[in-house]
């Protein structure tokens, strides 16, 4: 807990550029829902999406992009690998992966607030977005965020963790990049993607991201069903990362002097 | 002038040597690129296969003002999207050691860490452009036009991308704002602008001359008439755009290295 506040406050120092994101994602809600909306005019009730809901749909996933770090980064981990301040973190006695984890819900937890209600507000305002009447709903939504940063974090963590075995991660981070935000309805809603494309992209680890957070807004998913689709790609993740970690610290090597 | 050009060139070579001594990673950067922005045609395809036009347009014409518009956008970034970083090295002090070398801070920024995974993205942008023409066959009273705007429309990229580094003469720690012009502006031009709102349209034609990257020379070289209405003769009108904003460009970039003073640490 002490770590998330930490977290949030480390975050919070960097006030300018967080607004200055937010600016940016409202700018391209705007450019993304004008697209969307030429598509629904053209097909009304596509994928079971009126105008409102697709219109709502875009600046939800531009309000993801500061919480869930879609284009990757957000953690210092890789570069601590590099400059091999990594060592120091293994031999702490608290877990690695749960010390990142409560640092990064503390940023997710601040950027909500500086870089999530802008865009949807503005859209709010320009177009106009659905907003749920029912308090379970936001209760839900609330909780699909949390884990849907949960599964973001994991899978950056893993990256993250890579540099330990490959010296230059930006290879691997971009195309964690494709995947994140193709994958998880960033670019386009995954109920577009046709056949069997779009029942893959339903079931990866990505969709926890973006597509499931933002059908449980627009309540057009079993709630529960959803919630359990998420919390078991955050439980598959971070015990993925917990496996990373170990070999890990076996792997690196702490030079004395 | 040609100074600038012989320093670039060989700060460039210099940074591809470097590069060149990770090769996987730059394999798998240039991949990642080519994929990254492969996304961008993906999301058109995936549309496409919802509707047969969008905006008034169909696939292959949306294709052609995406590969022109890519195009242009790929190489202003290969050559000087770097400008936007300039926040980082006011932050982190390089910028003063790059005012103290003999070459312009200009050129040191622009080709820091030139590498050419960014053709990635260019050659994503001209295999769409291939595809295009082979399906619209343009006849070449009306093709002359395409390298042209591909030309202007790198100019006009560039000078967005100087507009936003100089922006950060004023705002150190907002770069993110001028994102929205530079990715915004690469986004916009994606698709037809007759998707986007009225007002939208006129902005980016007489405020921000977005619109001459591809729409204006796109209607000509698609023989269309222009949704908005406007007159036929800006369509001819992009190298005077490109200019204009260049020179309003240089001037601000200029504004902001005068005003500049170091942090001092």
């Amino acid at each position: 807990m002490t770590i998330f506040t930490y977290g949030f406050r480390r975050h919070a120092t960097y006030r300018a550029a967080a607004l200055a994101g937010a600016f940016t994602n409202t700018i391209f809600g705007i450019l993304r829902a004008y697209v969307l909306i030429a598509l629904w005019q053209a097909r009304p009730g596509l994928a079971g999406y009126d105008v409102t809901d697709a219109i709502t749909f875009c600046f939800l996933t531009q309000a993801f992009i500061g919480p869930m770090e879609v284009f990757g980064g957000g953690l210092q981990l890789a570069q601590r690998v590099r400059t091999g301040d990594i060592a120091l973190d293994l031999v702490r006695p608290a877990s690695l992966q749960m010390w990142t984890l409560a640092d990064d819900l503390g940023r997710a937890a601040f950027l909500f607030f500086v870089r999530s209600i802008p865009p949807a507000a503005v859209g709010a305002l320009l177009f106009g977005i659905h907003v749920p009447a029912n308090p379970v709903t936001w209760v839900a939504f609330l909780v699909s965020i949390v884990l849907g940063v949960t599964v973001s974090f994991g899978l950056r963590y893993l990256v993250a963790l890579s540099s330990c075995w490959v010296v230059d991660d930006r290879g691997l981070q971009s195309l964690s990049l494709v995947m994140t935000t193709f994958f998880s309805g960033m670019v386009l809603p995954l109920v577009l993607f046709p056949g069997r494309l779009g029942t893959l992209a339903q079931a990866l680890p990505w969709a926890a991201m973006v597509q499931v957070p933002a059908d449980v807004y627009l309540g057009k998913r079993d709630v529960l069903g959803a919630l359990a689709f998420q919390a078991m790609w955050a439980a598959v993740v971070l015990a993925a990362g917990a496996l990373v970690t170990r070999s890990a610290r076996h792997k690196v090597v702490i030079q004395g002097g | 002038m040609i100074e600038m050009v012989r320093s670039y060139v060989l700060l460039a070579a210099a940074w591809i040597r470097a590069a060149g001594q990770y090769p996987v990673s730059m394999a798998l950067l240039t991949v990642g690129s080519f994929l990254v922005t492969g996304l961008d045609i993906a999301a058109i395809a995936v549309i496409f296969t919802h509707t047969g036009s969008l905006g008034g347009f169909t696939l292959p014409e949306v294709m052609f003002l995406y590969g022109t518009a890519g195009m242009s956008f790929a190489l202003a970034d290969l050559l000087f999207g770097n400008v936007d970083k300039l926040g980082q090295h006011v932050r982190a002090g390089t910028f003063d050691a790059m005012l103290i070398r003999p070459v312009s801070p200009f050129v040191q920024i622009a080709v820091e860490r030139f590498t050419f995974h960014r053709l990635g993205r260019t050659a994503q942008a001209a295999t769409v452009l291939a595809i295009a023409l082979t399906r619209l066959h343009v006849p070449w009273q009306r093709a002359w036009m395409i390298p042209l705007m591909v030309l202007c429309g790198i100019v006009l990229f560039t000078a967005v991308w100087t507009l936003s580094g100089a922006l950060q003469f004023l705002l150190t720690d907002a770069a993110e704002v001028g994102h929205a012009f530079t990715y915004g502006g690469g986004q916009l031009t994606q698709y037809p602008l007759s998707v986007y709102g009225g007002d939208l349209v006129r902005a980016v034609t007489f405020i921000v001359p977005l619109a001459f990257v591809n729409w204006q020379p796109g209607l000509f070289v698609l023989d269309r008439p222009d949704p908005m209405g406007l007159p036929y003769w800006l369509r001819f009108l992009g190298p005077v755009a490109a200019l204009t904003l260049s020179c309003v460009a240089a001037l601000a970039w200029r504004a902001g290295l005068r005003r500049y003073r170091s942090t001092g640490s």
